[in-house]
């Protein structure tokens, strides 16, 4: 270790001396819109190296897709549509549903893990919009959810999946689960600031997802329920979700269920970023 | 001048709990002001609200003129905050760290690596600029995360007990830093659990208990009322503790500390030399003592002598920094 000579700051020959007129003439009274972009990219960049440096946050990204896709296709397939090839265009869309929710719920956890170490406290200290340090993580967390919906239509395909959207359709799906990857996760988010810790974080969070992902139609056909759950399996925003990803990556086409799968996106961040920032507040 | 802190009837409560119960501060310009106090006496969470970390719930607090509960945002462009454990991120090296700090605050990615670089060298720690964090020991963190509090060079920096728990050495260098920071025309508000460290860098010092604040003044001013040394005895199991306590106010002429369940005894002297006055009474007494030492005033002492009660339910091994070496008596 290197020892500091004393009165190492007086011989820096760069040294300006510190004028607390100038600097208090220079404060602004808060943080622009530019501000909130380009910080919010920093605290992105920021967890984009925390992810590569902890390669095991990964492992739900790529082994989940990876295993359920097999899993399910091999153990459901013949009871449910007769056989595994008839059966791939119903569950891959659902498969990356499901991975790009759990995908979320873990920024929910994440996120309180990190809000318990001390470097938030500094980002708390620091002239700073409050939203950065939630949006940051989120940005980051699309590296994910394209790895997560991208791994799972690889995986369909190699095993026999062939999507009649072509390569249009499949990334359309893809931007579409990222996109819906990314607006619920404002959910776990919240919850994120709100828990005591990270494993009430977990443990509410699964409580939300699976019943959203498994009463859905993501991996049954609908007309297979009784009829009090499959109203509210035709309402839940999951399904949505996974028909437009089967409308558009087995057909091309943009249906309708996009535009209810965008709405709902756009109600969970209307409610749930808000209540993020005053959860996070709560905190200081 | 404006005064850097002006803060009146600050007031923080945490349910029944008065955390900071009505603190008035004045710190001037270019000081270094001392905020002294066991643990749990309310300094962190005052510094948390001149901060804008805690929300302030009853008085007022202007820092160079500029109100803290109004104008938050302009606050934390005029702080840098250095808070007890390191707040640097562990998955991001030293440089990554500054730079980051650098360019959340607005500085171009040319100046926030210029800044790290100036820093990292200021501190010490070039060599370690590319290691993460999770390498580092205790004083180089320290270091860092003071350095990351100085990147846009505010005025006014805030230190959290910096060097609890640093050795001998780092401390040391700690101050020299400190002392470098005021040099550059900041003004520095720092707690301590420390005599010796507000003794060692304040020019002023606030006392504070239970939320309260209880003595004000220089390092000089309440050591005097302390007395300069403590002669520090355990008393054998078979002395007469009554004995003792007149043969001490008989010989130094102050009352001693005596804490009558394990017979160890305190005793403030106005020099050290008056110690081998107290041992010999005891030998003509035959008071007999099984281990002895001198010790600088400690906070205990400082408490008790400003608060009537001594610190040792809040926080009992924090207190003596023992100068003399412990003698073993037969």
């Amino acid at each position: 270790m290197t020892t500091i000579t004393s009165d190492p700051i007086i011989r820096d020959p760069m040294v300006q001396v510190v004028d607390p007129v100038a600097a208090v003439a220079r404060t602004r009274p808060r943080t622009t819109p530019a501000e909130i972009v380009s910080q919010t990219l920093f605290m992105a960049w920021r967890a984009l190296k925390k992810m590569r440096r902890n390669p095991e946050q990964f492992f739900d990204v790529t082994l989940q897709p990876l295993l359920f896709t097999a899993m399910f296709a091999y153990v459901f397939g013949g009871a449910i549509s007769g056989n595994v090839q008839a059966y791939l265009p119903l569950m891959i869309p659902g498969i990356v549903a499901q991975t790009v929710l759990t995908t979320c719920m873990s920024s929910g956890v994440q996120l309180r893990e990190d809000m318990d170490k001390g470097v938030f406290d500094r980002f708390k200290a620091l002239p700073m919009a409050r939203i950065a340090p939630l949006a940051g993580p989120m940005v980051a967390d699309l590296v994910r959810y394209l790895i997560a919906a991208g791994l799972t239509f690889a995986m369909g395909v190699a095993i026999g999946y062939r999507p009649g959207g072509g390569v249009l359709g499949v990334l359309g799906a893809i931007a579409l689960a990222m996109f819906t990857g990314w607006s619920m996760a404002w959910i776990f988010t919240f919850l994120g600031t709100i828990a005591r810790n990270a494993r009430t974080v977990q443990g509410l969070s699964m409580l939300f997802l699976f019943p959203l992902t498994f009463l859905s139609n993501a991996f049954v056909p609908v007309r297979s329920l009784p009829s009090g759950l499959a109203t509210f399996v035709k309402m839940n925003p999951v399904s949505h979700l996974v028909s437009a990803t089967r409308d558009l990556a087995n057909s091309g086409t943009i249906s309708g269920e996009v535009g209810w799968t965008l709405l709902a996106c756009l109600v969970v961040i209307a409610i749930c970023a808000p209540l993020s920032v005053w959860g996070y507040r709560r905190h200081l | 001048m404006t005064a850097a802190i002006d803060a009146v009837g600050l007031v923080k409560t945490f349910g029944q709990l008065r955390a900071v119960d009505g603190i008035d501060l004045e710190v001037r310009q270019g000081e270094i002001f001392g905020v002294l106090g066991p643990n749990g006496a309310g300094k962190t969470t005052m510094l948390k609200m001149l901060a804008t970390l805690l929300t302030i719930d009853a008085g007022q607090a202007r820092v160079f003129g500029v109100d803290v509960a109004r104008e938050p945002h302009r606050i934390r462009q005029l702080l840098g905050v250095t808070g007890q454990y390191a707040s640097v991120d562990e998955d991001l090296t030293a440089t990554e760290n500054l730079w980051l700090f650098g360019r959340l605050q607005g500085l171009s990615s040319a100046d926030a690596r210029a800044s790290a670089e100036r820093l990292l060298g200021q501190f010490g720690l070039e060599d370690a600029a590319n290691k993460p964090i999770s390498q580092f020991s205790g004083g180089m963190r320290r270091r860092l995360d003071l350095a990351a509090s100085l990147i846009t060079r505010p005025p006014l920096i805030f230190l959290d007990e910096p060097t609890t728990g640093l050795d001998p050495r780092t401390r040391g260098q700690m101050w020299d830093t400190i002392r470098g920071l005021v040099a550059e025309g900041r003004t520095v508000l720092l707690t301590t659990q420390y005599l010796d460290e507000a003794d060692q860098l304040a020019d002023r010092i606030v006392v504070i208990d239970h939320g309260r604040k209880v003595a004000e003044g220089t390092p000089d001013e309440l050591k005097t009322s302390v007395g300069n040394s403590t002669l520090q005895m355990q008393l054998a199991p078979e002395a007469d503790q009554e004995l003792a306590r007149q043969v001490v106010r008989r010989v130094a002429g102050t009352e001693p500390v005596l804490t009558q369940e394990s017979g160890r005894m305190n005793v403030p002297l106005d020099s050290a030399d008056h110690a081998a006055d107290v041992l010999i009474a005891f030998r003509q007494a035959g008071v007999s003592i099984s281990s002895v030492s001198v010790a600088q005033p400690t906070l205990d002492e400082v408490f008790l002598s400003i608060t009537g009660h001594d610190t040792a339910e809040a926080n009992e091994a924090e207190s003596a920094e023992t100068v003399g070496v412990a003698v073993e008596v037969q």
